[in-house]
């Protein structure tokens, strides 16, 4: 029996009252969030990006914290369903998801791990940290994630979603997403 | 009109402002001048009726009478929309869109960063969150500003035109009511008079960075957009924007 099953139900225990989770148990949400994709960015999990923000165990149930990545991103729904249904599926009753906005998600929360698998995938992880500078100052240096050239430039400000902004590479010729820093 | 209290009227005049201006944006979309220049338009128009989500949800919980942020979207008439007059106004030329969307980023801008430190606890979580994008929008529309108002013999008259067309609306921005004297009193929204001339400051400086002529303060004159009073363009967005709503009521995906 994995550790998350039954968790949460009132089949848990012989008497049939709920029990709280513990240490463990949290772990192993985690891992299950850990295989939860991103729907625009499969290549990433939602851990990975930096968007579940805190998992704990509150009157029975177990509490999931997700923050946006932006106001308007249109798969903030479909993620919180998928986290919901991994969670059900992982034997988690009636997982608790609340939306918290404050303080605002930051590039600078996508794990090293992640920033690696979207280069694989094609797109350019953000440099830098985010600051009020990275946001008002110069376009940063990008680095092709196909050759790896620095020889880069901005095409559009914007991308094929909120999160990126659409690059070209000079050397290779390769247009590509970049993620950007904010 | 009904009115709520000061604070729900505040929401409603945020949320409404970003909701109007996100459908004007989207109202390129297959008409923009350049594909990348149309993503962005659309990228822009999200942020915005995200950021209106979340404070017509809001606003929502606290007028408590059974309506959601999709309810006070799609469900109410004009004349109970208190979104600025400036947002209505017709797209134009992509001069006329690119005057009112800075006009629209600078005032967003400066009203955000000081809602930052709001005495409201949910107001600075979701002010915090719109600026970090707003902040890209005013680069954005700032750079626009000058590439046009300091491009061609062509894109400079069009960008004086542009200003001539909306600047009369800009009266608006910093009216403060004795509703908002109330939240600035109590911390929760910032002085009227500082956030003007923050705003004039920046709307200053890109303006003579464009090379383009900064008009006098605009006069007030009768329409007044947070008590339901709009041009006549707002009747027309709704009626597209609501279509849906109003012809299936409670249509979803």
């Amino acid at each position: 029996m994995r550790a998350g099953d039954l968790i949460g139900t009132d089949r848990s225990s012989a008497s049939g009252q709920r029990r709280e989770g513990t240490a463990a148990d949290i772990d192993y949400a985690w891992q299950v969030l850990a295989d939860v994709p991103d729907p625009e960015v499969p290549a990433v999990s939602v851990v990975e990006l930096g968007i579940v923000r805190e998992v704990s165990w509150q009157d029975g149930h177990l509490h999931v914290l997700v923050t946006p990545t932006y106001s308007g991103c249109p798969a903030t729904e479909f993620i919180e369903q998928l986290i919901r249904e991994a969670l059900e599926d992982a034997g988690f009753a009636e997982p608790q998801l609340q939306q918290k906005l404050d303080p605002a998600w930051t590039t600078d929360w996508i794990t090293d791990a992640g920033r690696e698998k979207l280069r694989a995938f094609g797109i350019a992880p953000p440099v830098g940290s985010s600051s009020k500078r990275s946001l008002l100052g110069e376009a940063p240096q990008v680095q092709c994630p196909h050759c790896g050239s620095e020889h880069t430039e901005q095409i559009s400000e914007f991308g094929s979603t909120a999160c990126k902004a659409l690059y070209r590479c000079r050397d290779c010729l390769e247009p590509f997403d970049y993620f950007k820093c904010i | 009109m009904t009115k709520y209290d000061e604070l729900t009227e505040f929401l409603l005049l945020l949320g409404d402002s970003a909701m109007v201006q996100g459908q004007r944006l989207c109202e390129w979309c297959g008409r923009a001048p350049a594909v990348e220049e149309e993503m962005a338009l659309m990228n822009v128009g999200l942020d915005l009726v995200g950021q209106a989500r979340n404070w017509l949800e809001y606003a929502a919980e606290r007028i408590n009478d059974g309506r959601d942020a999709d309810m006070l979207a799609f469900r109410r008439d004009e004349r109970a929309y208190r979104n600025l007059l400036l947002v209505e106004q017709p797209n134009g030329d992509f001069a006329v869109t690119m005057v009112k969307q800075f006009l629209y980023d600078a005032w967003q801008y400066h009203l955000l960063e000081a809602l930052t430190e709001s005495a409201d606890e949910q107001v600075a979580a979701i002010a915090k969150k719109s600026l970090k994008e707003v902040t890209y929008h005013l680069r954005r529309s700032s750079e626009w500003m000058e590439r046009l108002g300091d491009g061609t013999e062509e894109s400079h008259a069009r960008m004086e035109a542009a200003i001539d067309t909306v600047w009369r609306f800009t009266f608006e921005l910093h009216r403060c009511d004795a509703g908002m004297q109330a939240l600035a009193a109590a911390g929760v929204i910032p002085q009227a008079d500082e956030l003007a001339q923050r705003w004039q400051t920046t709307v200053a400086d890109v303006l003579e960075k464009s090379t383009l002529t900064m008009p006098e303060a605009a006069r007030s004159f009768y329409l007044n957009g947070r008590d339901g009073m709009h041009s006549e363009h707002l009747g027309i967005l709704l009626a597209e924007m609501q279509f849906l709503q109003r012809a299936y009521p409670d249509a979803s995906w």
